[in-house]
Protein backbone atom coordinates (compact mmCIF):
# COMPACT_ATOMS: atom_id res chain seq x y z
CA UNK A 1 0.00 0.00 0.00
CA UNK A 2 2.68 2.57 0.92
CA UNK A 3 4.56 1.35 -1.51
CA UNK A 4 1.87 1.79 -4.01
CA UNK A 5 1.44 5.12 -2.89
CA UNK A 6 4.68 6.04 -3.23
CA UNK A 7 5.62 4.72 -6.35
CA UNK A 8 1.97 6.66 -7.66
CA UNK A 9 4.14 9.34 -6.53
CA UNK A 10 7.20 8.82 -8.04
CA UNK A 11 5.52 8.59 -11.35
CA UNK A 12 4.34 12.36 -11.47
CA UNK A 13 7.24 14.00 -9.54
CA UNK A 14 10.62 11.59 -10.02
CA UNK A 15 11.02 12.05 -5.92
CA UNK A 16 13.71 8.85 -5.86
CA UNK A 17 16.81 10.80 -6.64
CA UNK A 18 15.81 13.76 -4.13
CA UNK A 19 14.68 11.38 -1.46
CA UNK A 20 18.38 8.89 -2.51
CA UNK A 21 20.58 12.37 -2.67
CA UNK A 22 19.33 12.85 0.99
CA UNK A 23 19.46 9.64 2.63
CA UNK A 24 22.82 8.38 0.74
CA UNK A 25 25.16 10.52 2.01
CA UNK A 26 28.23 8.95 3.94
CA UNK A 27 28.48 9.52 6.99
CA UNK A 28 33.06 8.55 7.47
CA UNK A 29 33.95 6.52 10.69
CA UNK A 30 35.59 9.68 12.52
CA UNK A 31 32.58 11.37 12.92
CA UNK A 32 30.37 8.84 14.41
CA UNK A 33 30.49 8.54 17.95
CA UNK A 34 29.78 5.20 17.53
CA UNK A 35 33.04 4.36 16.26
CA UNK A 36 35.29 6.81 17.99
CA UNK A 37 33.85 8.44 21.54
CA UNK A 38 35.83 11.59 21.21
CA UNK A 39 33.24 12.23 17.81
CA UNK A 40 30.82 13.36 20.26
CA UNK A 41 32.68 16.78 18.93
CA UNK A 42 30.75 16.78 15.74
CA UNK A 43 27.33 16.21 17.48
CA UNK A 44 27.32 19.93 18.51
CA UNK A 45 26.04 21.32 14.89
CA UNK A 46 23.54 18.45 14.52
CA UNK A 47 21.95 19.86 18.02
CA UNK A 48 22.33 23.39 17.35
CA UNK A 49 19.85 21.98 14.50
CA UNK A 50 17.69 20.33 16.59
CA UNK A 51 17.17 23.19 19.71
CA UNK A 52 16.60 25.81 16.21
CA UNK A 53 13.83 22.99 15.68
CA UNK A 54 12.84 23.21 19.53
CA UNK A 55 12.98 27.18 19.41
CA UNK A 56 10.51 27.52 16.26
CA UNK A 57 7.99 25.55 17.58
CA UNK A 58 7.83 26.52 21.12
CA UNK A 59 7.80 30.00 19.65
CA UNK A 60 5.03 29.06 17.50
CA UNK A 61 3.14 28.34 20.33
CA UNK A 62 4.19 31.02 22.56
CA UNK A 63 2.92 33.57 19.80
CA UNK A 64 -0.62 31.99 20.08
CA UNK A 65 -0.79 33.72 23.49
CA UNK A 66 1.79 36.58 23.64
CA UNK A 67 0.40 39.85 22.54
CA UNK A 68 3.11 42.31 21.81
CA UNK A 69 1.94 45.44 23.12
CA UNK A 70 3.20 46.96 25.89
CA UNK A 71 0.10 47.22 27.92
CA UNK A 72 -0.99 43.07 27.39
CA UNK A 73 2.47 41.78 26.87
CA UNK A 74 3.60 41.09 30.55
CA UNK A 75 -0.26 40.00 31.75
CA UNK A 76 -0.10 37.89 28.74
CA UNK A 77 3.19 36.19 29.50
CA UNK A 78 2.56 36.15 33.06
CA UNK A 79 -1.02 34.28 32.01
CA UNK A 80 1.22 32.01 29.57
CA UNK A 81 3.28 31.45 32.46
CA UNK A 82 1.02 30.77 35.25
CA UNK A 83 -2.83 29.79 34.16
CA UNK A 84 -1.92 28.01 30.45
CA UNK A 85 -1.79 24.29 30.57
CA UNK A 86 1.76 23.32 29.81
CA UNK A 87 2.48 27.16 29.53
CA UNK A 88 5.06 27.36 31.70
CA UNK A 89 7.13 24.41 30.27
CA UNK A 90 6.64 25.88 26.26
CA UNK A 91 7.89 29.57 27.88
CA UNK A 92 10.58 27.24 29.58
CA UNK A 93 11.78 25.66 26.48
CA UNK A 94 11.99 28.67 24.65
CA UNK A 95 13.65 30.60 27.27
CA UNK A 96 16.41 27.73 28.79
CA UNK A 97 16.77 26.95 24.44
CA UNK A 98 18.03 30.21 23.72
CA UNK A 99 20.67 29.67 25.93
CA UNK A 100 21.34 26.16 25.01
CA UNK A 101 21.44 26.99 21.71
CA UNK A 102 23.77 30.10 21.98
CA UNK A 103 25.96 26.97 23.99
CA UNK A 104 25.92 24.30 20.83
CA UNK A 105 26.61 26.62 18.93
CA UNK A 106 30.03 28.51 20.55
CA UNK A 107 30.71 24.63 20.98
CA UNK A 108 30.17 23.78 17.42
CA UNK A 109 31.98 27.12 16.59
CA UNK A 110 35.25 25.99 18.32
CA UNK A 111 34.64 22.33 16.73
CA UNK A 112 34.84 23.73 12.88
CA UNK A 113 37.74 25.92 14.33
CA UNK A 114 39.91 23.74 16.00
CA UNK A 115 40.01 20.84 13.28
CA UNK A 116 40.56 23.79 10.69
CA UNK A 117 37.50 22.98 8.90
CA UNK A 118 37.06 26.63 7.42
CA UNK A 119 39.95 26.02 5.38
CA UNK A 120 39.72 26.28 1.54
CA UNK A 121 37.16 24.47 -0.42
CA UNK A 122 34.90 25.38 2.81
CA UNK A 123 35.77 29.27 3.59
CA UNK A 124 31.97 29.96 2.43
CA UNK A 125 30.40 27.93 4.41
CA UNK A 126 32.45 29.47 7.37
CA UNK A 127 31.38 33.11 6.78
CA UNK A 128 27.46 32.30 6.32
CA UNK A 129 27.79 29.60 9.68
CA UNK A 130 29.63 33.02 11.51
CA UNK A 131 26.46 35.15 9.67
CA UNK A 132 23.93 32.52 11.19
CA UNK A 133 26.01 33.16 14.49
CA UNK A 134 25.16 37.09 14.74
CA UNK A 135 21.63 36.11 14.04
CA UNK A 136 21.08 34.30 16.91
CA UNK A 137 22.89 36.71 18.67
CA UNK A 138 20.55 39.51 17.11
CA UNK A 139 17.27 36.56 17.87
CA UNK A 140 18.59 36.51 21.37
CA UNK A 141 18.68 40.15 21.95
CA UNK A 142 15.17 41.18 20.44
CA UNK A 143 13.65 38.14 22.09
CA UNK A 144 14.56 39.29 25.89
CA UNK A 145 12.78 42.67 25.54
CA UNK A 146 9.64 40.84 24.82
CA UNK A 147 8.06 39.89 28.18
CA UNK A 148 8.31 43.08 28.67
CA UNK A 149 9.28 42.89 32.56
CA UNK A 150 12.07 45.23 34.34
CA UNK A 151 14.67 42.85 33.23
CA UNK A 152 14.08 42.86 30.38
CA UNK A 153 12.91 46.45 29.93
CA UNK A 154 16.32 47.32 31.33
CA UNK A 155 18.47 45.05 29.53
CA UNK A 156 17.39 46.67 25.89
CA UNK A 157 17.60 50.16 27.11
CA UNK A 158 21.64 49.60 28.25
CA UNK A 159 21.73 47.41 24.78
CA UNK A 160 20.08 50.43 23.05
CA UNK A 161 22.61 52.69 25.30
CA UNK A 162 25.45 50.89 23.99
CA UNK A 163 24.20 50.98 20.54
CA UNK A 164 23.75 54.60 20.96
CA UNK A 165 27.50 55.19 21.33
CA UNK A 166 28.58 54.09 18.28
CA UNK A 167 29.73 56.99 16.01
CA UNK A 168 27.80 57.59 13.26
CA UNK A 169 25.83 54.78 12.37
CA UNK A 170 24.74 54.21 16.23
CA UNK A 171 22.00 56.93 16.80
CA UNK A 172 20.13 55.45 13.07
CA UNK A 173 20.87 52.18 14.87
CA UNK A 174 19.05 52.74 17.53
CA UNK A 175 16.37 55.52 16.25
CA UNK A 176 15.53 52.15 13.79
CA UNK A 177 15.33 49.72 17.01
CA UNK A 178 13.38 51.85 19.13
CA UNK A 179 11.31 53.48 16.68
CA UNK A 180 11.37 56.94 18.60
CA UNK A 181 13.04 58.90 21.58
CA UNK A 182 12.12 56.11 24.46
CA UNK A 183 12.15 52.42 24.96
CA UNK A 184 8.00 52.19 24.31
CA UNK A 185 5.50 51.00 22.71
CA UNK A 186 7.10 51.39 19.18
CA UNK A 187 10.18 49.53 20.51
CA UNK A 188 8.10 46.64 21.57
CA UNK A 189 6.74 45.63 18.09
CA UNK A 190 9.36 46.47 16.54
CA UNK A 191 11.02 43.95 18.14
CA UNK A 192 8.24 41.34 17.82
CA UNK A 193 8.71 42.20 14.32
CA UNK A 194 12.24 41.66 14.11
CA UNK A 195 12.03 38.20 16.07
CA UNK A 196 9.57 37.01 14.63
CA UNK A 197 10.18 37.80 11.02
CA UNK A 198 12.51 39.36 9.67
CA UNK A 199 15.57 37.03 11.74
CA UNK A 200 13.72 33.69 11.82
CA UNK A 201 13.48 34.39 7.49
CA UNK A 202 16.92 35.11 7.60
CA UNK A 203 17.61 32.48 9.55
CA UNK A 204 16.15 30.06 7.80
CA UNK A 205 17.80 31.28 4.70
CA UNK A 206 21.64 31.06 5.96
CA UNK A 207 20.66 27.25 7.74
CA UNK A 208 19.30 26.09 4.03
CA UNK A 209 22.71 27.91 2.45
CA UNK A 210 24.80 26.22 5.34
CA UNK A 211 23.04 22.73 4.70
CA UNK A 212 23.64 22.67 0.49
CA UNK A 213 27.15 23.56 0.98
CA UNK A 214 27.83 20.77 3.86
CA UNK A 215 25.81 18.35 1.58
CA UNK A 216 27.75 19.59 -1.76
CA UNK A 217 31.18 19.66 -0.10
CA UNK A 218 30.71 16.58 2.31
CA UNK A 219 32.00 16.84 5.83
CA UNK A 220 35.75 17.80 6.30
CA UNK A 221 38.43 14.99 6.62
CA UNK A 222 40.21 13.23 9.83
CA UNK A 223 42.93 15.30 10.89
CA UNK B 1 17.77 21.17 -16.29
CA UNK B 2 20.13 18.91 -17.10
CA UNK B 3 20.20 17.57 -20.48
CA UNK B 4 18.18 14.86 -21.54
CA UNK B 5 19.14 12.60 -24.42
CA UNK B 6 17.30 12.83 -27.61
CA UNK B 7 15.34 9.37 -26.91
CA UNK B 8 14.50 10.25 -23.64
CA UNK B 9 10.76 9.69 -22.84
CA UNK B 10 8.86 11.50 -20.32
CA UNK B 11 5.67 10.93 -18.53
CA UNK B 12 2.74 12.74 -20.50
CA UNK B 13 3.50 16.04 -21.71
CA UNK B 14 5.24 16.75 -18.42
CA UNK B 15 9.47 16.88 -17.87
CA UNK B 16 9.47 14.11 -15.30
CA UNK B 17 11.68 11.12 -17.05
CA UNK B 18 9.94 8.16 -17.48
CA UNK B 19 12.88 5.81 -16.86
CA UNK B 20 12.87 5.05 -13.09
CA UNK B 21 15.73 5.22 -10.63
CA UNK B 22 15.37 1.89 -8.11
CA UNK B 23 14.94 3.46 -4.24
CA UNK B 24 17.69 1.37 -3.09
CA UNK B 25 21.07 2.41 -1.27
CA UNK B 26 24.47 1.59 -2.65
CA UNK B 27 26.75 -0.13 -0.90
CA UNK B 28 29.58 1.32 1.32
CA UNK B 29 31.82 -1.22 1.03
CA UNK B 30 34.19 0.96 -1.20
CA UNK B 31 33.81 3.74 1.46
CA UNK B 32 37.45 3.88 3.59
CA UNK B 33 37.05 2.25 7.03
CA UNK B 34 33.67 2.23 8.70
CA UNK B 35 31.68 4.44 7.01
CA UNK B 36 28.06 4.15 6.84
CA UNK B 37 25.17 5.72 5.48
CA UNK B 38 23.43 8.45 6.91
CA UNK B 39 19.58 7.07 6.54
CA UNK B 40 18.88 5.11 8.32
CA UNK B 41 22.32 3.96 10.40
CA UNK B 42 23.66 7.22 11.44
CA UNK B 43 20.20 9.23 11.84
CA UNK B 44 19.08 6.82 14.10
CA UNK B 45 22.46 7.29 16.46
CA UNK B 46 21.57 11.02 16.07
CA UNK B 47 18.27 10.71 17.28
CA UNK B 48 19.01 9.06 20.01
CA UNK B 49 21.72 11.82 21.14
CA UNK B 50 18.80 13.79 20.71
CA UNK B 51 16.52 11.80 22.97
CA UNK B 52 19.44 12.34 25.40
CA UNK B 53 19.55 15.94 25.57
CA UNK B 54 15.73 16.65 25.24
CA UNK B 55 15.59 14.99 28.61
CA UNK B 56 17.94 16.65 29.49
CA UNK B 57 16.38 20.14 28.48
CA UNK B 58 13.39 19.39 29.25
CA UNK B 59 14.61 18.36 33.27
CA UNK B 60 15.91 21.55 33.24
CA UNK B 61 13.57 23.11 31.98
CA UNK B 62 10.64 21.77 34.60
CA UNK B 63 13.01 22.41 37.51
CA UNK B 64 13.37 26.24 36.52
CA UNK B 65 10.66 28.02 35.73
CA UNK B 66 11.67 30.84 33.51
CA UNK B 67 11.92 34.10 35.49
CA UNK B 68 9.53 36.74 35.07
CA UNK B 69 10.59 39.68 37.09
CA UNK B 70 7.98 42.95 37.98
CA UNK B 71 5.95 44.70 34.95
CA UNK B 72 8.64 46.82 33.08
CA UNK B 73 8.61 50.21 35.25
CA UNK B 74 10.65 52.93 33.26
CA UNK B 75 10.60 55.14 36.87
CA UNK B 76 11.96 52.20 38.82
CA UNK B 77 15.40 54.13 39.09
CA UNK B 78 16.75 51.45 41.81
CA UNK B 79 16.35 48.25 38.94
CA UNK B 80 20.03 47.09 38.14
CA UNK B 81 19.87 45.70 34.46
CA UNK B 82 21.92 43.31 33.79
CA UNK B 83 22.19 41.67 29.88
CA UNK B 84 21.36 37.76 28.95
CA UNK B 85 24.39 36.03 30.15
CA UNK B 86 26.25 35.93 26.72
CA UNK B 87 26.21 39.36 26.18
CA UNK B 88 28.20 39.59 29.74
CA UNK B 89 31.43 39.64 28.72
CA UNK B 90 30.98 42.55 26.01
CA UNK B 91 28.96 44.43 28.42
CA UNK B 92 32.02 43.99 31.53
CA UNK B 93 34.93 45.22 29.18
CA UNK B 94 33.05 48.98 28.54
CA UNK B 95 32.96 49.13 32.15
CA UNK B 96 36.78 49.32 31.91
CA UNK B 97 38.52 52.69 31.89
CA UNK B 98 40.15 52.14 28.48
CA UNK B 99 37.10 51.07 26.99
CA UNK B 100 34.62 54.02 28.73
CA UNK B 101 34.12 57.63 28.41
CA UNK B 102 36.60 58.51 25.58
CA UNK B 103 37.41 55.31 25.00
CA UNK B 104 34.20 54.23 24.34
CA UNK B 105 34.20 54.02 20.51
CA UNK B 106 37.34 51.40 21.32
CA UNK B 107 34.75 49.11 23.53
CA UNK B 108 32.13 49.11 20.90
CA UNK B 109 33.71 49.47 17.40
CA UNK B 110 37.67 48.23 17.73
CA UNK B 111 37.77 45.35 19.99
CA UNK B 112 34.61 43.73 19.07
CA UNK B 113 35.58 44.65 15.54
CA UNK B 114 38.75 43.28 14.97
CA UNK B 115 37.54 39.62 17.62
CA UNK B 116 34.77 39.15 15.12
CA UNK B 117 35.72 40.48 12.04
CA UNK B 118 38.61 38.48 11.99
CA UNK B 119 36.65 35.63 12.90
CA UNK B 120 34.57 36.09 10.26
CA UNK B 121 37.72 35.98 7.74
CA UNK B 122 39.59 33.16 9.14
CA UNK B 123 39.53 31.42 6.05
CA UNK B 124 41.39 34.08 4.89
CA UNK B 125 44.14 35.06 7.67
CA UNK B 126 44.82 31.50 8.28
CA UNK B 127 45.30 29.91 4.91
CA UNK B 128 47.54 27.48 5.31
CA UNK B 129 46.85 23.84 4.32
CA UNK B 130 47.51 22.41 8.27
CA UNK B 131 44.40 21.97 9.42
CA UNK B 132 45.64 20.20 13.33
CA UNK B 133 45.67 23.26 15.96
CA UNK B 134 48.81 22.17 16.98
CA UNK B 135 50.30 23.14 13.69
CA UNK B 136 48.97 26.87 13.32
CA UNK B 137 50.02 28.14 17.01
CA UNK B 138 48.66 31.73 15.70
CA UNK B 139 45.61 30.91 15.20
CA UNK B 140 45.13 28.48 18.29
CA UNK B 141 46.55 30.68 20.09
CA UNK B 142 44.62 33.99 19.20
CA UNK B 143 41.36 31.64 20.10
CA UNK B 144 42.68 30.23 23.45
CA UNK B 145 43.20 33.59 24.34
CA UNK B 146 40.18 34.87 23.18
CA UNK B 147 38.23 32.44 25.19
CA UNK B 148 39.96 33.03 28.39
CA UNK B 149 39.22 36.39 27.81
CA UNK B 150 35.59 36.00 27.23
CA UNK B 151 35.14 33.35 30.36
CA UNK B 152 37.15 35.85 32.17
CA UNK B 153 34.82 38.74 31.37
CA UNK B 154 31.75 36.57 31.67
CA UNK B 155 32.70 35.85 35.09
CA UNK B 156 33.86 39.07 35.73
CA UNK B 157 30.52 40.76 35.43
CA UNK B 158 28.69 38.52 36.93
CA UNK B 159 30.95 38.48 40.22
CA UNK B 160 31.04 42.18 40.51
CA UNK B 161 26.81 42.32 39.83
CA UNK B 162 26.78 39.92 42.73
CA UNK B 163 29.03 41.59 45.05
CA UNK B 164 27.80 45.40 44.35
CA UNK B 165 23.78 44.00 44.59
CA UNK B 166 23.30 41.25 46.26
CA UNK B 167 20.23 41.50 46.69
CA UNK B 168 18.95 42.25 43.37
CA UNK B 169 21.45 39.26 41.83
CA UNK B 170 18.51 37.12 41.26
CA UNK B 171 16.06 39.23 39.37
CA UNK B 172 19.12 40.33 37.10
CA UNK B 173 19.40 39.15 33.66
CA UNK B 174 21.28 35.64 34.70
CA UNK B 175 18.79 35.34 37.32
CA UNK B 176 16.03 33.14 38.37
CA UNK B 177 12.91 34.80 39.05
CA UNK B 178 12.20 38.18 41.63
CA UNK B 179 13.56 36.77 45.41
CA UNK B 180 12.86 38.80 48.53
CA UNK B 181 15.49 41.10 49.32
CA UNK B 182 13.84 40.73 52.47
CA UNK B 183 16.63 40.28 55.71
CA UNK B 184 13.38 39.16 57.79
CA UNK B 185 11.00 36.35 55.77
CA UNK B 186 7.75 37.88 54.68
CA UNK B 187 4.98 37.35 56.51
CA UNK B 188 2.01 36.47 53.84
CA UNK B 189 -0.76 37.53 56.34
CA UNK B 190 0.30 41.08 56.70
CA UNK B 191 -1.64 43.50 54.76
CA UNK B 192 -0.76 46.82 54.57
CA UNK B 193 -2.78 50.36 55.99
CA UNK B 194 -4.49 52.24 52.74
CA UNK B 195 -1.74 54.81 53.42
CA UNK B 196 0.88 52.57 52.08
CA UNK B 197 -1.17 51.48 49.24
CA UNK B 198 -1.73 54.69 47.93
CA UNK B 199 2.30 54.57 47.11
CA UNK B 200 2.72 52.68 43.53
CA UNK B 201 6.51 54.00 43.97
CA UNK B 202 6.95 52.20 46.59
CA UNK B 203 5.65 49.04 46.12
CA UNK B 204 7.36 48.92 42.92
CA UNK B 205 10.00 47.72 44.53
CA UNK B 206 9.12 47.00 48.49
CA UNK B 207 5.96 45.07 48.14
CA UNK B 208 1.85 45.26 48.08
CA UNK B 209 2.51 44.88 51.44
CA UNK B 210 5.70 45.70 52.31
CA UNK B 211 6.54 41.78 51.88
CA UNK B 212 10.07 43.24 49.80
CA UNK B 213 10.67 42.87 46.54
CA UNK B 214 13.99 44.37 44.50
CA UNK B 215 13.71 46.44 47.72
CA UNK B 216 13.79 45.33 51.27
CA UNK B 217 10.53 43.54 53.51
CA UNK B 218 9.45 46.86 55.92
CA UNK B 219 7.10 45.01 57.84
CA UNK B 220 8.64 45.46 60.61
CA UNK B 221 10.79 48.52 59.82
CA UNK B 222 9.36 50.81 62.71
CA UNK B 223 11.72 48.28 64.60
CA UNK B 224 14.94 50.14 62.87
CA UNK B 225 13.99 53.32 62.38
CA UNK B 226 11.77 55.76 63.67
CA UNK B 227 9.38 58.74 61.67
CA UNK B 228 11.80 61.38 61.34
CA UNK B 229 14.29 58.89 60.43
CA UNK B 230 12.04 56.73 57.78
CA UNK B 231 10.81 60.73 56.61
CA UNK B 232 13.96 61.54 55.74
CA UNK B 233 15.21 58.14 53.88
CA UNK B 234 11.93 58.62 51.44
CA UNK B 235 13.03 61.99 51.05
CA UNK B 236 16.76 62.21 50.32
CA UNK B 237 17.25 58.08 49.55
CA UNK B 238 19.18 55.31 51.16
CA UNK B 239 22.49 53.73 49.52
CA UNK B 240 22.44 51.66 47.36
CA UNK B 241 19.17 50.96 46.02
CA UNK B 242 16.41 53.18 47.09
CA UNK B 243 15.91 56.44 45.09
CA UNK B 244 14.63 59.80 47.02
CA UNK B 245 12.01 62.36 45.63
CA UNK B 246 9.77 59.96 45.37
CA UNK B 247 6.67 61.64 46.93
CA UNK B 248 6.99 65.20 46.36
CA UNK B 249 4.16 66.38 48.92
CA UNK B 250 5.90 66.68 52.56
CA UNK B 251 2.61 65.88 54.39
CA UNK B 252 2.15 62.93 52.64
CA UNK B 253 5.92 61.58 53.56
CA UNK B 254 4.76 62.74 57.12
CA UNK B 255 1.77 60.56 57.53
CA UNK B 256 3.40 57.50 56.03
CA UNK B 257 6.57 57.65 57.75
CA UNK B 258 4.56 57.75 61.16
CA UNK B 259 2.40 55.03 59.82
CA UNK B 260 5.60 53.24 59.27
CA UNK B 261 7.26 53.28 62.59
CA UNK B 262 4.09 51.91 64.09
CA UNK B 263 5.21 48.81 62.48
CA UNK B 264 6.79 46.64 65.31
Amino acid sequence: MLQKMYDWVDERLNITPMWRDLADHEVPEHVNPAHHFSAFVYCFGGLTFFITVIQILSGMFLTMYYVPDIINAYESVKYLQNEVAFGVIVRGMHHWGASLVIVMMFLHTLRVFFTGAYKKPRELNWVVGMLIFFVMLGLGFTGYLLPWDNTAYFATKVGLEIANSVPIIGPYAKTLLTGGEIVGAQTLSRFFAIHVFFLPGALLGLLGAHFVMIRSQGISGPL
Amino acid sequence: MAKQEKDATFVGDSRVSAKRIPNISPSYSDFPGKTEPFWPNFLLKEWMVAAVCLVGFLVLTVSHPSPLTDKANPNDTSFVPLPDWYFLFLYQMLKYPWAAGDWVVFGTIVVPGVAFGALLLAPWLDTSKERRPSKRPVATGLMMTALVGIFYLTWAADHEHSLNHPSSKDSGGAGHGSSAAAPAPADSSFTADAVWKAQTSCMGCHGKNMEGGMGPNLQKIGEKYDATQIADIIKNGKAPGMPGGLIKDDAEIAKLAEYMATLK
